[in-house]
């Protein structure tokens, strides 16, 4: 799960990780105000959107005044950013932070993910704050000094501390950087995050070190244990398709193709994506029933693809394990009955009770196209779909 | 032959008494030899379910019945809880099915079972059977035929895909397992095919992979420095998934423009591992090279 730039900086400032003053608006008038309540000097006003590259495109700027933080927000607020994460479409800004400024000295990058080589949590540091840390890996992974930490042990006051030195810290910088070190980690354990990042991380003039800007990203299996994390959800910058589809415990995600697929497990729901494409189509969404499905489910499931208007054809591919063909063919039949079907249906379906899958199926009066296997089930799709 | 689960292995359920715990100790009970010898339920101590003696401890389920590996049906909040109680309580093997443990809890496992004397297969796998002889996990049982190609998966339909596949050929399989879609796992591909590549009963290996993470990578590596003449085939599911999409998986995500299938196809033929580039093609794949190594008759290809 994602949350905002302001959402992230109100969770580590509860760990004690120094930020800026801060307002959160969703009008220029609520922005004018604000600044002037910061101290009518300068500002920043950002778009809150859940997606990097903000700056590039146009959704943070600065202001030396209560009037210009208006006439600011009156650009971002109401406008649809497009940056290298929103996709083509971009994203509608409707919410904005204003922030006071503050005198930079440097600019440093901390963050934290779990490392699967070595299966533990692992603090990356960096003097070159401000860039993808991507790109500096790509480009100078020298320059990322890392700790691997335990869960409940935290980390170390010594690698902390090491990692201070390594960015050249001095002074009384050194105790402050490992004090927001230690906070960082805390945070991404107690909060089951899956990355936290503060990029930049700024020393400012005077040595303080502050998170100059922050985005946390949660693991969905630990929200169970941090209702006040889920209850950060935001709606409107989620798909709707992929949220309903959670609400079912459906793994839905939507693509740009026109061949809509159904099919059970992870795995093989990519692996009918990479068929797909092997064969000249293009899926048009990765949709995960899941094991246990119930008919209910495999009817939203229908419902959720046929509501998106790319699919010109659909295919449902499933291996019944502890999901019997017998349910999944009941609940494409009620589907296809209740919905209508607008486009051609290729159904392969293999597993427990396929016999009286294929059956029903049959003698459903639908109708739909059986495919023995998944060669044949993408050929028969992908040539549905291009209207042959 | 085959690989840490035998006719002879005796089987502890944690979560027997659960709805999903129930259901897949009846159908693993019903296939061939398996023994199904305990359940571990706290508070339900003493109860007989569906003719299974319930324990509240693990330890108290080890020593009246000898149980020697433990099949993990516990919700997510607990599931942590239950493999290092498996662990303490010395069960050599822990299948752990379960689906949705916060990854951090997954650190506490992997940290909780480092010098210990327990193996945990997953979490969020679908088990490991040996055909014909004992099915210790919630895969369907019939699709699967006695024989000497082992098949090591992170996924779970998909191997049931690779797994009919095979059998559809005439080539049956010495164990297979799923070694479950989360970023930390237990067995890693690496240690599947340690105990495959030792199994004088495995002739071949069919692997399947994700996008996401490197472990494809390290399995090349492995197979490249271990010297085996075995031959392994692999499929890559993911290669139209677009990065920064978890497909379904915790696991399955290409960050940073790292872990594509395109990188683990190329660091897996490199090693000499066949790469099936469509998931219909993974039977013959296999088949393919068996029949090169006269390790198969020619109608597999059939």
């Amino acid at each position: 799960m994602k949350i905002h730039e302001y959402q992230a900086k109100q969770v580590l400032s509860a760990y004690g990780v120094p930020t800026l003053r801060n307002a959160v608006c969703t009008t220029p008038d609520e922005v004018a105000q604000a600044a002037r309540e910061l101290g009518g000097g300068t500002v920043v006003v950002k778009a809150q959107v859940h997606a990097g590259g903000r700056g590039k495109g146009g959704g943070v700027k600065l202001a030396h005044s209560p009037d210009q933080a208006r006439a600011v927000a009156e650009q971002i607020l109401g406008m649809t950013l497009v940056t290298h994460q929103t996709g083509p479409d971009g994203v509608l800004v409707r919410i904005v932070m204003v922030e006071e400024g503050c005198k930079i000295a440097r600019e440093l990058y901390a963050g934290i993910a779990l490392d699967r080589a070595s299966g533990l949590p692992v603090l990356m540091a960096s003097a070159e704050g401000g860039v993808e840390i991507e790109q500096v890996a790509a480009e100078n992974p020298e320059a990322i000094k890392k700790e691997a930490f335990e869960p409940d042990r935290g980390l170390l006051g010594f690698q902390a501390r090491r990692l201070a030195f390594a960015l050249g810290l001095s002074g009384k910088s050194v105790g402050k950087a490992a004090r927001l070190f230690t906070a960082l980690a805390k945070a991404y354990v107690e909060k089951d995050a899956s990355l936290a990042e503060i990029n930049p991380l700024v020393v400012t003039e005077d040595g303080e070190l502050i998170a100059l800007d922050a985005k946390i990203d949660f693991d969905d299996n630990g929200l169970f244990r941090n209702k006040d994390v889920a209850a950060m959800a935001d709606d409107a910058e989620v798909d709707a398709l992929e949220e309903r589809a959670k609400a079912l415990g459906l793994s839905y995600i939507a693509l740009d193709g026109s061949v809509g697929c159904m099919v059970n497990g992870a795995g093989l729901a990519m692996a009918t994506m990479d068929v797909i494409q092997h064969h000249g189509g293009m899926p048009a969404n990765f949709l995960d029933v899941g094991g246990g499905a119930t008919l209910e489910k495999v009817t939203e499931a229908f419902r959720i693809i046929l509501e998106d208007v790319k699919v010109k054809a659909i295919l449902v591919n499933i291996f019944g394990g502890i999901m019997r063909c017998d349910v999944i063919a009941e609940g494409v039949v009620a589907a296809a009955r209740q919905l209508g079907l607008s486009v051609p249906l290729v159904v392969r379906l293999e597993g427990t009770n396929v016999e009286r899958g294929r059956q029903i199926l049959a003698e459903s009066g639908i109708a739909l196209t059986v495919a023995s296997d998944m060669t044949d089930a993408a050929r028969k799709v992908v040539a549905a779909a291009e209207g042959k | 032959m085959s690989i840490l689960v035998n006719a002879n292995s005796r089987i502890l359920v944690q979560g027997l008494t659960g709805a999903t715990g129930s259901f897949h100790a009846k159908e693993c009970a019903a296939y061939h030899d398996t023994k199904i010898v305990a359940g571990v339920t706290p508070g339900k101590g003493g109860l007989v379910h569906e003719g299974v003696p319930v324990f509240d401890t693990v330890a108290d389920a080890v020593r009246e019945t000898g149980a020697n590996v433990s099949l993990i049906f516990v919700p997510p909040p607990f599931a942590a809880d239950a493999v290092m109680e498996s662990a303490d309580a010395g069960v050599p093997l822990a299948v752990c099915v379960t689906e949705g443990i916060p990854a951090i809890d997954e650190v506490r496992i992997k940290l909780a079972l480092e010098g210990s004397a327990t193996r945990m297969i997953g979490p969020n796998c679908p088990g490991i059977i040996t055909p014909e002889e004992c099915k210790v996990g919630i895969m369907p049982g019939y699709i699967h035929k006695k024989g000497r190609v082992g098949v090591v998966s992170r996924s779970g339909t998909l191997t049931y895909e690779a797994v009919w596949q095979l059998s559809e050929r005439g080539i049956g399989q010495s164990t297979c397992l799923g070694i479950g879609g989360d970023p930390v796992i237990g067995t890693t591909f690496v240690d599947a095919l340690a105990l495959f590549l030792e199994d004088p009963g495995t002739d071949a290996v069919v692997m399947i992979g994700e996008i996401g993470g490197s472990a494809e990578e390290e399995a090349a590596a492995f197979y490249t420095a271990s010297g085996s003449k075995k031959p392994i085939a692999s499929f890559v599911a993911g290669a139209t998934a677009p990065p920064g999409k978890r497909m379904g998986h915790a696991g399955a995500i290409i960050s940073g423009g790292k872990g594509t299938a395109a990188e683990k196809k190329a660091a897996l033929a490199a090693a000499g591992i066949g790469v099936a580039e469509s998931p219909a093609d993974m039977g013959v794949t296999m088949a393919r090279m068996m029949v090169e190594r006269d390790l198969a008759p020619a109608s597999v290809l059939d």
